[in-house]
């Protein structure tokens, strides 16, 4: 049992390489951060660069992707497109964490009516056909991507809620806490130091399959016309163009749609690896 | 009342029940009485030994003791002062004097937290060291209870069960508090490890002074460490005497059986008294004196009417009509 104080991380990681498909989870995760830290070594030509001499142009050398309707390079788009996806799917489920973490620990700590008012919201909220609501009020507000980001993180928190009242509920009942709260801590330092930190491990699980969430709606919104808008490109933009074109120009809704996809799938695959590697009542003290 | 003379803590006619969910066809709320009219006293720098069977509001009772639950009726006056009501600032305060030992080493301690920050708590909550000086605090409490000073760096995990007991008990005994709940620390131990642990907690006892309240379902434990032992069934209080007293010559007949069900080194053989069925069910108690039920004395008044914990002997107190 003794080790170094970073042997549980150690164990962790451990458990999480052995796991095949959370690794090429993780590979395409690293490799969309890498792509969106740096969309210019993979973009040879500007994504907004109009050639009408080349409209539709299927994959070629110079265009590997192909080029759009109105002769811009698709490789390019969907690079840049990546970054997009990448900040509204961070920045919408940190909001959503944040609130959720808010809500979930002052529900389960304080109890009694607080909980019960505030876990009636989670359940109204939860009512809502949130792509509708959302839907709503992006067209109420205009579709920028802040707005996008903080519609997204808005109505997707209850479900970051309901895991971190769960688990704080349980973790107040611990010997722990009781030995804190014989020492004389108070509220704020039991929450912030005693049970916020045992909680983390099941939120960041949520959080990473948040992202997922994140981007499948902001690719939705795009699609549809009223997320990111041209000349911003987009994965959810680019298949709208590619919608148009079906018929005679496949590579402009394969391609977007394969990056989805694999997006979405590599960090479900992460997600699930995390949590499994981290659960302990897999490890068998 | 002044400082010096009375009990350190005394616990007076102290009440705890706990709402069970109500059933559709059954009126009026279910309550578990966990804790049933206790009064019991605790001096200044002794122990006493609260023993019973599993579920018998033992542990409960321990927990009122030091406030970390608030009893339904009753009083709780520690160093002469009532602390029943007592809240925030107020109630913080008197905490740094009356600490609580766990029963489960593994719980009882925060896993994502340091060791010195773990002993250290109480220090930073009332202002008494943080820092460098906090940090040579700890290393010097955690040689006190027998561990190395670099166990100050390392998380909970890297330690065995007797360890962390140990850290369990550098967190009770940092604050120099005058009353520590002890609540079976030793029971989820091995029996090797136990001795060692026991020891320790008599040693720190000498040192500085405290009086424990040892919660404890194993009569040799509570033997070993005790100076008054007071028996609880089913929430009440069956007998009170000194410990010697009891293991000579137990009063009350659940006593009596409890001591005959183990053997002792050094004590007379005694005849085996075996108790027949369960331990009733804490929300329906019998009426009358609760352990009539299993009571191999019990007459037909026993049924009908409680008996009242009193003097049977110099110094010793019993709940039964016929002793």
């Amino acid at each position: 049992m003794a080790a170094g104080a970073t042997s549980m991380f150690r164990d962790f990681l451990r458990r999480l390489l052995k796991n095949r498909l959370a690794v090429a989870g993780a590979v395409v995760v690293s490799f969309l951060f890498v792509v969106a830290a740096y969309p210019s070594a993979f973009a040879r030509h500007d994504p907004s660069r109009i050639d009408v001499r080349k409209i539709l142009e299927p994959p070629s050398a110079d265009h590997p992707l192909g080029t759009d309707e109105l002769g811009r390079d698709v490789l390019s788009r969907m690079v840049h497109g990546a970054r997009i996806s990448m900040e509204v799917g961070f920045v919408a489920t940190g909001i959503a964490t944040a609130i959720g973490l808010v809500v979930g620990l002052i529900a389960g700590f304080y109890g009694r009516w607080v909980d019960g008012v505030l876990m009636r919201f989670v359940d109204i909220m939860l009512c809502f056909p949130s792509f509708f609501l959302i839907l709503a009020v992006i067209a109420f507000l205009g579709p920028s991507i802040i707005n996008i980001m903080a519609v997204i993180g808005l109505t997707s928190w209850m479900g970051a809620a309901r895991l971190v009242r769960a688990e704080t509920l349980s973790l107040k009942e611990r010997d722990f806490v009781s030995a804190a709260r014989a020492q004389g801590a108070g509220n704020l330092r039991i929450i912030f130091r005693h049970i916020l930190p045992n909680a983390l491990a099941p939120i960041l699980v949520w959080a990473t399959l948040g992202v997922a969430g994140a981007i499948l709606v902001e690719s939705s919104l795009s699609f549809l016309g009223i997320g990111v808008q041209p000349p911003t490109p987009s994965w959810g933009n680019i298949l709208t163009a590619g919608k148009d074109n079906i018929e005679f120009a496949w590579w402009l809704s394969v391609y977007p749609g394969l990056a989805i996809l694999v997006t979405v799938l590599g960090y479900y695959l992460l997600g699930e690896g995390i949590q499994d590697a981290a659960d302990p009542r897999l490890k068998g003290r | 009342m002044s400082r010096g003379d009375g009990p350190l803590l005394s616990l007076e006619n102290i009440y705890k029940f706990f709402p069970v969910r109500k059933s559709f066809f059954v009126a009026g709320t279910l309550r578990v009485h966990a804790v049933d009219g206790v009064s019991i006293d605790v001096p200044a720098g002794k122990t006493v030994g609260l023993v019973g069977e599993s579920g018998c509001g033992k542990t409960t009772l321990g927990r009122m003791a030091i406030r970390l639950i608030p009893p339904d009726a009753g009083r709780v006056v520690f160093e002469g002062r009532d602390i029943t009501t007592l809240a925030g600032e107020e109630l913080r305060r008197i905490r740094s004097k009356m600490q609580i030992i766990f029963q489960d080493p593994y719980s009882s301690l925060n896993p994502r937290m340091r060791v010195r920050d773990i002993v250290g708590e109480g220090w930073r909550v009332h202002g008494i060291a943080r820092g460098a000086e906090a940090r040579e605090m700890a290393w010097r409490l955690l040689r006190r209870v027998g561990l190395s000073a670099d166990a100050a760096d390392k998380y909970p995990h890297e330690f065995s069960g007797g360890q962390r007991q140990r850290i369990g008990i550098a967190r009770a005994i940092a604050l120099s508090p005058r009353l520590v709940v002890a609540d079976e620390p030793v029971s989820a131990l091995d029996v090797s490890v136990q001795a060692q642990i026991l020891n320790l907690l008599r040693d720190i006892q000498e040192e500085y002074g405290m009086a424990y309240l040892f919660v404890s379902h194993d009569l040799r434990v509570i033997r070993h460490v005790s100076d008054t032992v007071a028996v609880m069934y089913l929430g009440k209080l069956m007998e009170v005497s000194p410990a010697e007293d009891l293991f000579r010559e137990p009063i009350h007949p659940y006593s009596r059986s409890l001591l005959s069900a183990v053997p002792m080194p050094g004590g007379a053989l005694r005849e085996k008294i075996v108790l027949s069925g369960e331990i009733p069910s804490p929300i329906h108690i019998p009426p009358g004196c609760r352990f009539h039920t299993r009571c191999f004395m019990a007459q037909r008044m026993c049924g009908e009417v409680s008996p009242l914990l009193r003097e049977c002997a110099p110094g010793r107190y019993a709940a039964c009509h016929f002793v």
